[in-house]
């Protein structure tokens, strides 16, 4: 939001003319001070800097400071502003400049080494060819020329974008601008028109799906909390994202946190709540930040806290640091979290919609759900029914990395290929290397391989893999990667991350893991880890995950096999190969390596010998020595231990 | 009325009741780990799992209500290969031990191996391993064993406020501890073991203290002398085979003496003395309208509660010893200067329904110039265990008597062992006291019964006495609670921390149902029925004792002997 | 700073609900969970310390001594695992002799494992204190602690 002193938007101006104006047509004044707003014309420079924890990690966290000092220095009149994330973590740091009558263009890979020759540059009309990454498209100004525009962008053409909209965009700090780019229209509409029962018959009617991992319907769910009579009903919005491989509900609050506040308005006015949580990990503290100022600043709007816009409703939204525990994404276990236990999930029955936090009937969303909703309300149930297939409407965001060119948040239509998201728009498997799989869901998801990249991404069709859309983290792995070893990271993730109630699951998941570990191992002695122990452990694999599957208490057990059945399926022969060859073609399973000393680099000094711990290297003093391979186990202490690099590993 | 559908016959089942309830009811048995009577179902265990048609995965019975046309599969094969499955699971990294073990024959996770027919070892896992904890005189804690079933944390929070164990971390690395995983004797455990009595594997069990005995009974010149509880007679029975709720002392009594002790003494009548004593006590601080309500102290549990959490009501706890630490003090002195031996050769042994009399024992109150009153503390348990492992048999012996001096008891003695039943015994010997004169009824009814919380009033002469009767330290907190706020009409408060009293004493043998610790109750009551000797102060022994050794009640001798006082103590609370 | 008798005046209600937010801003201040802490907050909010230190031990968040001056995050998240992170931690640990969790004996270093920390782009990533290291390398590793231990040694 960038003005000139006198045209300086106030608060009543953005509430009376923007906000409640339900027309949506704008006298030409206000039009003209819109543009102004969503920064479609500026009157000076604008740089807009990308400020979050992706942007931050590529160390440009004082990149802001860092320009303002530059411009200064130079004397140069112009603004600089903070925004979210555009989607492409890996050519973080984004800054886009935007000079008076010209299109804004965005910049990629800027750090303090590079911004003064990019600056320098964009103010002397010259394009630095290797950091531009696109132009906005902008009917008001001239264009660049041989500069793309970003929704031409093969990253951006594919995408359908209702989440992820002012993402990278907006300033997530700036009401303002939120306000002008339409927001919390449909929370004036609803408190205005609607009462609880037809927001949630609108939901019901768009057939919106939890985000969460379950994919409930969320109208149902609201319907059950709003006839359960109570006096008190509590609204969470669950962004746990504990997955350790998913990023896009913390990118997507850093964002846009106004959205999620507004989102969260909208679905805690639907149940009767007048208290929501949102509940985020306390490591992400920029998120956090960003929701609590905006929570601030719709307070001072009278858009949230008592009797909001003379309604009569009244919400308070309070943020719920999390302390660190992947179960707490489950709801129940979240919700004995926020109440100050161990968190710990309960049997269900009774669902939490009629009994949850305080013994009260609780709704609890996930953030992309609730983000979900403002646009529904704005457009219209059938407008959301008409994008996506038939049982998964709307889009879905994903957060996809690994061996990936454009790691990221993606959000596309339900129902586009795998194939799409993978290859079209992150670009595929870098390095010329093989596409081998892509692992979908976070630790209760599964690994799919090429012969499923033309599947459909949507709750059902994914199911049917074996796989899980679960939180959305996608990773893709390339020839490099071991699937066991892969498996196994989840198994140890699963197993440190149960909360340790039920038997299958706490021990369930323990004894997986040490199965996987034993088959990426070396027999220790005759009697340990034979093969055919190995085996045997790998057929148990099989019915230790349906017990696991059938009797453990929530998601996270039921759905911890997961990962290892749907390798189990598809990738059947590199267990094979681990098991029966005792070999890790990607040569990722260390204590699955053969040694072998290289006659010619040896020079004798005895040193491998001394340190084996099973005397498996023989030789005599200032001559080449030789490993014993029956006795050797592959602890790769000689590898380490050499000096003259003599040792090969293979 | 609820029908549903059970292995394909129809069965009724009570409106708001769980699976579990209706199967047990109908015959049905279904295996369970994590459930304790009376307490909220946590669900943790899984075993008890049943298949519900057109519910994905299968379904608790112990947390999940019954609904109208259920229809359910108790033992398909699914539900069968799970749950063998899920024991196999916990089977997995236990330490294979079992021959070793405390708990060996009476396990329940041996008895779940047994009925769910495990024959091998499928699953093989890692060895946890844990730290072996054998720093608190009466509970020793092996996390190894532990199956994590909560029940200890649960008992610990829920019967008896004090919460000394919780469970710590999450995933493969839960277990069970205190708090900064400290040793159990820098926690605010109170040894009552009720922990014990619920673990179903041998993970908490009392601390065994046999080779220090048949050392000392094998031992040249050493006279080992033995007290026993009153309640040990009632409980123990079964264990030895012998029909239970019966008074086997005559029988404790043969059989100790053949093990070698020296002196077999029974510990009824150090009740009989503390009921005494406590009853002038009583009447001594109505008198001087001085720290009322006395609250009764016989309970080591009670005790060590009293010093880390109310220290601030510690004037209105009795003085007086327990009877256990009356006898030893009783068999150090006036018994070893009465027979002329030595009191350093003498080995005082006690048997006891409680793992926190090893606590007691140990406590510095409780020595006298360095030696300590009591030297061993055995439980029920370990009695059963000397009396196998010497190999007598019981049900061959003829019944005996106890040792003089103190062989003489009244039922008022034994009836100490119930919760209420100390209480009954000062009211009858404070009656007499006070009025000189004998109550027409002994029995008290009001005091009786399983209620957590007993109140009553009862006129003597010119004196209305309020009494009050927990156990359960819960119940306890929660009276004491009252008084602090103000309440003023008690005059005496017993508290016991096993709920029931010592007849559920942490160190008694493994019941599983509440009918045996009825039975135990009705068996002490009766014995008070058909008793002639009903109250304390008429016990002839007690009579001579005074007029020999300690003059009369609150005597200066029998203060220093029989009383004593506690300090503020601090720990992890 | 603030102490723990002050924290604890700012959560006047004996809720448990309040547990967390008190311990997490006990922790943000003081850096750790001290046994202080517990029996100050047990008799606060009228609980047990052993619940308190059960609940604690359960989040990843609470520590029960302070980290080192210089605490190493490393992300152990799924993409940075596939990046072969697993070799820079291995190589991390024998550097410092210390494994996630543990804090080196002169009490300078400490080392935590994380997940995501949202720089998948560019894994592994690495931070020591606010200071993030992208694309990291055994090399990497060596010379950032160097860094590090120079800086303490002069
Ligand atoms: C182990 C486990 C972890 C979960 N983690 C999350 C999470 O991080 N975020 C989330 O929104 N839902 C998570 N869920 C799903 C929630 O339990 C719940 O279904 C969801 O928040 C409901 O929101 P929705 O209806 O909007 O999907 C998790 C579930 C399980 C079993
Ligand atoms: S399935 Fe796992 S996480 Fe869920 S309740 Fe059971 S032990 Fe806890
Ligand atoms: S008895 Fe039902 S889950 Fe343990
Ligand atoms: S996995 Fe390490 S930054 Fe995402």
């Amino acid at each position: 939001m960038i003005f000139d002193k006198n045209i300086q938007p106030t608060k009543e101006f953005i509430i009376n003319d923007i906000l409640l104006n339900e027309s949506n047509t704008y006298s030409k004044e206000v039009a003209e001070k819109l543009t102004y707003i969503k920064r479609d014309k500026v009157d000076f420079p604008v740089i807009a800097v990308s400020q979050n924890s992706s942007s931050i990690i590529s160390g440009t966290k004082n990149l802001t400071l860092f320009i303002e000092n530059y411009l200064k220095e130079r004397e140069i009149k112009a603004k600089v502003i903070e925004v979210g994330c555009i989607g492409i973590c890996s050519l973080e740091t984004f800054v886009s400049i935007q000079l008076p009558g010209k299109t804004r263009l965005l910049y990629k890979n800027v750090g303090e080494d590079n911004i003064i020759a990019i600056l320098d540059g964009n103010f002397n009309n010259y394009i630095a060819e290797e950091n531009v990454f696109g132009q906005f498209r902008n009917k008001m100004h001239e264009p660049y020329e041989n500069t793309p525009y970003i929704d031409e962008i093969a990253y951006f053409s594919s995408q359908q974008r209702i989440i992820l909209k002012n993402c990278g965009i907006i300033d997530p700090n700036s009401i303002y601008e939120y306000i002008a780019y339409g927001g919390y229209k449909s929370l004036v509409k609803v408190l205005k028109h609607c009462t609880h029962e037809d927001v949630c018959t609108i939901i019901d009617e768009s057939k919106l799906r939890g985000r969460g991992g379950e994919g409930f319907y969320t109208g149902k769910k609201w319907r059950i909390a709003l006839q359960t009579p109570a006096d008190q009903k509590y609204l969470i919005c669950n962004a746990g994202e504990s997955d350790p491989g998913a990023f896009m509900e913390r990118l997507l609050i850093e964002s846009d946190p106004h959205k999620v506040v507004e989102g969260i308005a909208i679905s805690a006015y639907a149940i009767g709540a007048r208290k929501a949580y949102i509940y985020i990990e306390w490591e992400y503290d920029l998120a956090i930040q960003r929701i609590t100022n905006a929570i601030q600043q719709a307070k001072e709007f009278g858009l949230l806290g008592h009797d909001i816009l003379n309604s009569g409703y009244s919400l308070d939204i309070i943020v719920k640091k999390g302390a660190g525990a992947y179960v707490c994404g489950e709801e129940t276990a979240l919700i004995a979290s926020i109440e100050g236990k161990r968190g710990r999930p309960h049997s269900k029955p009774p669902y939490p919609a009629t009994k949850g936090l305080f013994g009260q009937p609780t709704v609890v969303n996930n953030v992309e759900t609730i983000v979900n909703v403002p646009a529904i309300i704005d457009k219209g149930a059938q407008w959301f029914t008409s994008i996506g297939t038939a049982e998964s409407k709307g889009t879905k965001v994903f957060s996809i990395s690994g061996k990936i060119q454009y790691a990221g948040l993606v959000e596309v239509e339900m129902g586009t290929k795998l194939r799409d998201i993978i290859f079209r728009i992150a670009g595929g498997v870098p390095n010329n290397r093989k596409f081998k799989a892509v692992h979908i869901g976070g630790p209760s998801g599964g690994s799919l391989t090429e012969d499923h990249i033309d599947t459909l991404v949507d709750f059902d069709s994914i199911m049917l893999t074996g796989a899980s859309l679960g939180s959305a983290g996608m990773v893709v792995l390339d020839e490099d990667n071991c699937i066991i070893d892969t498996v196994k990271y989840f198994m140890n993730f699963l197993q440190k991350e149960s909360c340790g109630v039920c038997i299958p699951c706490r021990e369930g998941t323990r004894r997986m893991y040490e199965i996987l570990e034993n088959i990426s191992k070396r027999p220790k002695d005759d009697v340990g880890y034979t093969t055919l122990q190995r085996f045997k452990g790998v057929m148990q694999l099989e019915s230790l995950a349906e017990v696991i599957k059938d009797t453990s208490m929530c998601g996270l057990g039921k759905k911890a096999a997961n990962p290892v059945l749907t390798t189990l399926k598809w990738f059947r022969d590199e267990y094979e190969e681990h098991i029966f060859d005792r070999n890790c073609s990607a040569g990722v399973c260390q204590e699955l390596r053969t040694f072998e000393i290289s006659v010619d680099a040896c020079t004798g000094c005895t040193l491998c010998a001394k340190k084996c711990p099973t005397n498996a290297i023989f030789g005599t003093p200032k001559y080449a020595h030789f490993i014993v391979q029956d006795k050797c186990i592959g602890c790769g202490v000689c590898y380490e231990t050499c000096k003259f690099s003599a040792i090969i590993s293979k | 009325m609820v029908n549903i559908e059970v292995n394909n016959q129809q069965i009724q089942a009570k409106e708001g009741e769980t699976i579990l309830d209706t199967l047990n009811r109908n015959g049905i048995k279904v295996p369970t780990l994590c459930r304790m009577e009376g307490f909220s179902p946590t669900g943790a265990c899984r075993l008890c799992v049943v298949e519900i048609e057109g519910k994905p995965g299968l379904i608790p019975s112990c947390s999940f209500h019954v609904e109208e046309s259920l229809k359910i599969k108790t033992h398909s094969p699914r539900v069968i290969r799970s749950r063998k499955m899920l024991v196999e699971l916990l089977l997995s990294n236990h330490p294979d031990d079992c021959l070793y073990c405390v708990r060996n024959g009476n396990c329940e996770l041996q008895d779940l191996a047994v009925e769910l027919n495990i024959r091998e070892r499928r699953i093989s896992g890692n060895k946890s391993k844990a730290n072996l904890d054998q720093s608190s005189p009466g509970i020793v804690h092996d996390p190894a064993k532990c199956v994590l079933c909560g029940r200890c944390v649960r008992v610990c929070e829920e019967i008896q406020s004090v919460s000394t164990f919780d469970f710590i971390k999450r995933g493969n690395k839960t277990a069970i501890a205190t708090t900064m995983n400290k040793d159990l004797n820098f926690s605010n455990c109170v040894h009552c073991g009720q922990c014990i009595m619920v673990c179903p594997t041998g993970a908490l069990h009392e601390k065994i203290n046999f080779d220090v005995l048949l050392e000392m009974l094998n031992k040249k010149d050493s006279k080992v002398i033995v007290q026993y509880s009153p309640t040990i007679a009632i409980s123990v029975a079964e264990d030895l085979g012998i029909r239970s709720g019966k008074d086997i002392s005559g029988l404790i009594n043969a059989a100790l003496r053949k093990i070698g002790f020296f002196k077999v003494f029974d510990t009824t009548f150090g009740s009989d003395l503390l009921i005494y004593e406590q009853s002038a006590e009583l009447l001594d601080r109505i008198k001087y309208d001085n720290g009322l309500p006395l609250i009764s102290s016989c309970c080591p549990g009670w005790i060590k509660y009293m010093e880390q959490s109310h220290f601030d009501l510690m004037e209105n706890v009795s003085t007086c010893k327990s009877a256990q630490q009356m006898m030893g003090t009783l068999i150090k002195g006036y018994f070893a200067q009465e027979e002329k031996i030595s009191p350093e050769k003498i080995f005082s042994v006690s048997i006891m329904p409680c793992t926190a009399k090893k606590f007691e024992a140990q406590r510095e109150e409780m020595t006298h110039k360095g030696i300590s009153d009591i030297d061993l503390v055995l439980t029920s348990r370990e009695l059963v265990k000397l009396i196998n492992l010497c190999g007598i048999d019981v049900q061959q012996l003829q019944e005996e008597m106890a040792d003089n001096p103190f062989n003489t008891r009244s039922s008022a003695g034994k009836l100490v062992s119930v919760s209420g039943g100390m209480a009954e015994a000062i009211i009858r010997t404070t009656h007499f006291l006070y009025s000189k004169k004998e109550m027409p009824e002994y029995k008290i009814t009001k005091l009786r019964g399983t209620k957590e919380r007993r109140e009553m009033n009862i006129q003597i002469g010119d004196l209305n006495l309020g009494i009050a009767v927990v156990s359960g330290l819960k119940n306890a907190k929660n009276l004491l609670e009252e008084i602090r706020n103000g309440r003023k009409d008690l005059h005496y408060i017993e508290i016991m921390a096993c709920p029931g009293g010592c007849i559920n004493g942490g160190g008694q043998p493994f019941c599983s149902d509440e009918k045996v610790m009825k039975g135990r109750a009705k068996a002490v009551y009766d014995l008070d029925e058909k008793d002639g000797l009903k109250v304390a102060h008429k016990n002839p022994a007690i009579i001579r004792l005074y007029e020999k050794f300690l003059e009369e009640p609150l005597s200066v001798k029998a203060n220093s002997l029989l009383h004593t006082r506690y300090s503020e103590r601090d720990v992890l609370l | 700073m603030p102490d723990i008798d002050s924290i604890l005046q700012k959560y006047p209600f004996v809720q448990t609900d309040n547990l967390i937010p008190i311990l997490q801003e006990i922790q943000e201040n003081l850096g750790f969970i001290s046994k202080e802490a517990l029996i100050k907050v047990g008799s606060h909010l009228q609980m047990p310390t052993s619940k308190i230190y059960g609940l604690a031990t359960f989040y990843n968040q609470f520590r029960f001594e302070p980290k080192g001056k210089h605490h190493i995050s490393i992300c152990n998240g799924t993409s940075c695992h596939i990046h072969s992170n697993a070799i820079i931690i291995k190589e991390l640990y024998k550097k410092l002799g210390i494994k996630s969790g543990e804090v080196t004996k002169n009490g300078l270093f400490s080392i935590e494992e994380t997940e995501c920390l949202s720089g998948c782009g560019k894994g592994p990533v690495m931070a020591v204190n606010d200071k993030y290291f992208t694309s990291m390398t055994v090399e990497k590793v060596h010379e950032i602690v160097n860094f590090y231990m120079q800086i303490e040694n002069s």
